[in-house]
């Protein structure tokens, strides 16, 4: 892969690791709807690259689905969740460590992620980015006590598993593709439910108010 | 009785029965594998196996449950979401297409999320969110490794198909595949209940309604675990047994201890029940990774009769919620004076959780455990026998402790009076029966020896 198609890969990679960086940067700030637009429509660009790149016809209609589904469908549903809730409770990591934090993940992406590159696929060579994204969204999730940041973690774990997807085999098949974008859709949607219900609940988003369960 | 009434109080009882009917007929035909829909469905002697276990425990649940509560629109959509978990479980069973059985299993977590927190209060809240966030992140990882699986393939024959990666298992490349299997096999064992991935089942167990409760601890817990039953037939093949049986063998180990650990101190009837499923799903999985026929076909039956058994105990404990008012153990005597009507349904579930005989459950322990001792795997069979025996005296001992002596006495009302609407003696009775029968049916050798074999067992 030479020319515009590699560019095109490496500014949609980039441009999804930059988006997660800058999530866990700002932690405190409610506009993460907007990077997760910017996030998906990184992911969209490089799908459409491979598709135009291979003449797939097939794999630029799923470029248009990634476009709808998580450049607007999901940012929306953060978003509107977003305007809805108080201030979030803060993280457990100050930023400045959750940035190093991320550099060694992305660290351990590039590490766990030689297999993958070595079994060739179109544009494996950035599929490390892809693991750097399901690891920075585990992150976020652990560390963060906010519902709504954990919701957020949840979508850049899954745009990474979908960032390595398409680099290392060209996209899962279409009906699995189909049947995986409801799903995940949904699932966003019901814990955007639950987060506004906890919020009328408890008051917050804290998860730390989350402790009635428990087997004492 | 409104018409609307009537179609929640029907419709999951009908889909039940739909589902045992079709996947008796499936099992005992003499049909091959026939793939359908394109190639992307496919009824082994396994698929149909596990078909008639979703179909049994669902049908138990539906008819001796509770009717759908509230008012009429809402009983409507608590049916439409128990029918849509049901489907979803059969799309898992029925697709050879490891995507689509993903697919399938994701679909259990949204059709269930807001029937674990219908309830809507602080409780309710808090274990619906802890049950889909867990859930979600558990096949999170599961489609990781599922997609690492499908870049494993080599060039045009990449396929997610089971039947074809077991038909071809030199296309797939061993080093990326042996991660992409791990992984498969830690996500959906978050769905199986299996340690150390099991937080969030507890608090869903406890805070769902009766007949979801019974259905997530006696049919989605394996039918996540059929899952990885597929996976592992494809890992044997492909990177040989090794890696299937360290995972399974140390979850199942480790599930059985954490389980038993929790239930010796626990103080609530649906929580102890919750850990008792960690347990048991902890039996299969290590039945599974001992692997060979003997131990597989134990751990297949202890599922049938695993999720009769818990089925008839999660509606019992729904039941004593409804009349007691509490399933706090330690508020909870003398059921069989005050409630005889309950507390003989429970006492019969718990003997063969206990694995008493004539339960199945004596004869499927015994056959792991002796498995594991022909496959050399000593200590693993000592461990797990001592583990076993601990967690006998902790759920004897909480049952008896329920169920024996005298009740508080003051304002109980006399049983007969209180014949309700719910926890009717026949299906659980039918239950019960059949969690004996499927240990001594003759023909169920055959049925299981089938299954195993499509795994590539025998």
């Amino acid at each position: 892969m030479t020319g515009w198609a590699a560019q095109g890969v490496a500014l949609g990679a980039g441009s999804l690791l930059l988006t997660a960086v800058l999530l866990v940067w700002r932690a405190g700030t409610r506009n993460a709807a907007l990077l997760l637009g910017v996030q998906g429509a990184s992911l969209a660009l490089l799908v459409l690259t491979l598709g135009v790149h291979h003449h797939d016809a097939e794999l630029v209609g799923v470029a248009l689905l990634v476009l709808a589904v998580k450049a607007a469908l999901v940012p929306w549903a953060v978003g509107t969740t977003a305007s809805h809730v108080g201030t979030p409770p803060p993280a457990r990591l100050s930023p400045a460590v959750a940035l190093v934090a991320t550099t060694l993940l992305t660290t351990l992406g590039f590490w766990v992620s030689r297999p993958v590159v070595s079994a060739s696929g179109p544009g494996a060579g950035a599929v490390p980015v892809g693991f750097a994204l399901v690891l920075i969204g585990f992150m976020v999730m652990l560390t963060r006590r906010d519902a709504l940041a954990q919701l957020v973690g949840f979508v850049v774990v899954d745009n990474g598993i979908a960032t390595v997807a398409f680099l290392a085999a060209g996209g899962v098949p279409l009906v699995v593709e189909l049947g995986v974008s409801v799903d995940v859709v949904l699932v966003v949607l019901i814990l955007r439910v639950l987060v506004r219900r906890i919020e009328h609940v408890f008051g917050s988003t804290d998860l730390a108010l989350l402790e009635e369960l428990s087997d004492r | 009785m409104t018409p609307t009434t009537r179609a929640a109080r029907l419709l999951p009882l009908l889909a039940s029965a739909t589902l045992l009917v079709a996947g008796l007929v499936l099992l005992l035909g003499t049909h091959p594998a026939e793939p359908f829909a394109a190639g992307l469905l496919r009824v082994d002697a396994l698929s149909a196996y596990f078909l008639v276990v979703v179909g049994a425990v669902a049908l138990t649940v539906t008819a001796a449950g509770p009717p759908p509560a509230g008012e009429p629109d809402a009983q409507l959509r608590y049916a439409g979401w128990l029918v849509l978990f049901l489907g979803a479980m059969t799309l898992t069973l029925l697709a050879d297409n490891l995507g689509l059985m993903w697919v399938g299993i994701e679909g259990t977590t949204i059709a269930t999320a807001f029937l674990v927190g219908h309830r809507g209060d602080r409780r309710a809240v808090e274990a619906a969110w802890k049950y889909v966030v867990l859930g979600s992140v558990g096949v999170a990882i599961a489609l990781f490794g599922l997609v690492l699986l499908y870049a494993a393939g080599s060039g045009e024959q990449r396929t997610l198909s089971w039947s074809a990666l077991m038909a071809d298992p030199a296309m797939l490349d061993p080093d990326l595949a042996r991660l992409a299997l791990a992984l498969a096999v830690l996500g959906l064992a978050t769905k199986a209940g299996l340690a150390p991935m099991h937080a969030w089942l507890p608090d869903a167990h406890s805070q769902a309604p009766a007949p979801v409760s019974g259905l997530m601890s006696g049919v989605l817990l394996s039918v996540a675990f059929y899952g990885i039953l597929r996976l592992q037939a494809v890992s044997d093949l492909v990177v040989g047994p090794g890696l299937m049986r360290a995972l399974l063998v140390g979850g199942g180990l480790l599930s059985l201890g954490v389980a038993t650990a929790l239930m010796l101190g626990q103080r609530d009837l649906k929580r102890l029940l919750a850990y008792s499923s960690t347990e048991h799903l902890g039996l299969i999985a290590l039945g599974a990774g001992i692997g060979g026929p003997l131990a597989l076909g134990a751990a297949l039956l202890h599922v049938v009769a695993h999720g009769l058994a818990k089925a008839v105990l999660f509606v019992t404990a729904g039941r004593i919620l409804d009349e007691t008012g509490t399933v706090r153990l330690g508020d909870l005597h003398g059921l069989l004076a005050e409630r005889p009507r309950l507390a003989w349904p429970l006492l019969g579930g718990m003997a063969t959780l206990l694995g008493l005989p004539p339960g199945a459950l004596f004869l499927t322990e015994l056959g792991i455990l002796a498995a594991a001792w022909q496959q050399g795997l000593g200590w693993v069979s000592l461990l797990a026998a001592s583990l076993l025996a601990v967690a006998f005296a902790a759920l004897a001992r909480h049952t008896l402790s329920i169920t024996l002596g005298a009740g508080p006495g003051d304002d109980a009302t006399s049983d007969a009076g209180r014949a309700g609407s719910f926890a009717r003696p026949a299906p659980l009775g039918l239950a019960l029966a059949a969690t004996v029968l499927v240990g001594l049916t003759p023909g169920m050798q055959t049925v299981l020896d089938r299954a195993a074999a499509a795994l590539g067992v025998s």
